[in-house]
């Protein structure tokens, strides 16, 4: 069995991302660009992005890739990482039910939508689980005045889950749920969702490449990361991004500044 | 088309078309989960036939333990796998976190107890039918404890074999140490567990359909070997 992994040879690169990243494709859309460009393989970790931030605090990627700018802040300011580099962004959209009890399509402003939700009491899965998107629809919830919802109502299910998982759960009860673009569509169990809500600016999620502190933890490849971070910005990379299609869309627009 | 009928068919397409990505991951699951169950039959066994055969101080608390360590939770024995070999952990300058050596790791911890507890069982049932033969064969515990794990060696069969199954089933031990990285650490419970999260029911449930396929026929073989060995070896 291969014991050693390569990752002390240098000529691999591991990062910790956000799990829209690749549930969505994208990293088997781009990766092997990277590789075949640079000859350095890029190993993936994808997890929540809470879960992907503690386990960079720990060291345990060179590069982390998450979509929650205060985490991605308090991890530069703390010293765990190097630098905040934007390189893509896409957006979150409320979906829920064709029914759509609380009366919330074709609305444009997110945060009347989800006081419309609370005051219908309509059924709402939360990811729970203090990835990326999690706590973006918190910060909804605090827009739209009420902070989050008590699970002790019912009508708000904390799930502590995947968005594929939160997905599915969210069809088969027919409860409303905020989804990555992206995620929403590759994804292929849609069954009675649809898209409801889009379009307002406070639904931008921007995505964010930071290289994990070499001082603080000595094993990191920061000659590696710093490579794959300086691809995804440049021109190649950021093509990379924008021909990624699912159905023929692009999920995620590239917004690197060089 | 329903999804579990969906699942077959798609199950079968993938049999048929040997995807060289498929064949990477069940050679990797098999791989992981006979390594890990190897090592705990090499450790476990003894551990459980000196739990069986001597008394010693704290043998009741270890026969204890082990029995109830039977139940860890996988994501459990990943933490704690995890947590040693972390770049922070005490074990983090060996760079093995996210290596199918610590998916073994953390598989062989999961399924030692079991494989000890289970050992301990067969050992002691058969030194307590044999134990006056052996002692008026001049044959106290030390010298009996080839010639019992030789005399229980089919039912050891099912107790590795019950340890097998656990480690190629479990999905929460590694994916915390493997981390899923595709061609690299990714195993069929790990990628049933990521089409799940992609909506690809059907994708999944064929995989795990594949899975259990591959469970049987694991079993099968060793009840077949078995079979074959009670025929010349006697019993």
């Amino acid at each position: 069995m291969a014991v050693a992994d390569g990752r002390r040879d240098g000529t691999t690169v591991t990062v910790l991302a956000t799990t829209s990243l690749q549930d969505s494709g994208l990293f088997a859309s781009i990766l092997p660009k990277y590789s075949a460009a640079s000859g350095v393989v890029v190993r993936v970790v994808a997890l929540g992005t809470g879960r992907a931030v503690a386990l960079a605090e720990r060291g345990d990627a060179d590069v982390l890739l998450v979509h929650h700018r205060p985490s991605e802040d308090k991890f530069v300011a703390d010293g765990f990482g190097v630098k905040r580099h934007e390189i893509m962004r896409n957006d979150f959209v409320l979906v829920g039910p064709k029914a759509d009890p609380a009366g919330i399509r074709g609305t444009t402003d997110a945060a009347a939508a989800f006081a419309r939700i609370a005051a219908a009491a309509a059924p709402f899965c939360s990811r729970g689980d203090r990835s990326g998107t999690h706590l973006a629809e918190l910060a909804l919830w605090q827009t739209a005045g009420s902070g989050a919802p008590s699970t002790a109502a019912g009508w708000y299910r904390e799930l502590g889950a995947g968005m594929g998982a939160t997905l599915t759960l969210a069809s088969g009860i027919g409860a409303y749920t905020l989804v990555d673009r992206g995620t929403w569509i590759s994804f292929a169990a849609k069954g009675d969702l649809e898209l409801l809500v889009e379009g307002d600016p406070r639904l931008a999620n921007p995505y964010a490449a930071i290289l994990v502190s070499k001082a603080r933890h000595p094993q990191v490849n920061d000659v590696q990361g710093q490579a794959f971070i300086d691809w995804l910005k440049s021109a190649e990379g950021q093509k990379a991004i924008a021909d990624f299609r699912i159905g023929g869309r692009q999920p995620f627009t590239p917004c690197a500044t060089p | 088309m329903s999804p579990l009928v969906e699942a077959l068919w798609q199950a079968a397409a993938l049999i048929l078309h040997a995807d060289s990505d498929l064949a990477e991951i069940v050679g990797l699951s098999l791989a992981v989960s006979l390594g890990a169950t190897a090592l705990a039959a090499l450790v476990g066994m003894p551990i459980g036939a000196m739990a069986a055969l001597f008394r010693f101080p704290g043998r009741r608390a270890l026969v204890v333990l082990l029995d109830a360590l039977m139940g860890l939770p996988p994501v459990v024995a990943g933490l704690f796998v995890y947590l040693i070999l972390s770049r922070s952990g005490p074990l983090g300058f060996l760079g093995l976190l996210y290596s199918p050596l610590a998916m073994v790791i953390a598989q062989f911890i999961l399924i030692l107890p079991i494989v000890a507890a289970l050992s301990r069982q067969v050992v002691e049932d058969h030194w307590r039918e044999y134990e006056e033969q052996l002692r008026s064969l001049g044959a106290g515990p030390g010298r009996a404890l080839p010639t019992l794990l030789w005399d229980g060696r089919f039912s050891l069969f099912t107790v590795v074999l019950a340890g097998f199954g656990r480690a190629i089933a479990e999905v929460g031990a590694v994916m915390i140490v493997g981390g899923n990285i595709a061609h690299v650490t990714r195993t069929m419970t790990t990628t049933i567990a990521l089409e799940v999260n992609k909506g690809q029911l059907a994708l999944a449930m064929a995989l795990g359909i594949i899975l259990i396929a591959l469970a049987v026929s694991v079993n099968g073989s060793v009840h077949a070997a078995k079979h074959v060995a009670q025929r010349w070896g006697g019993q």
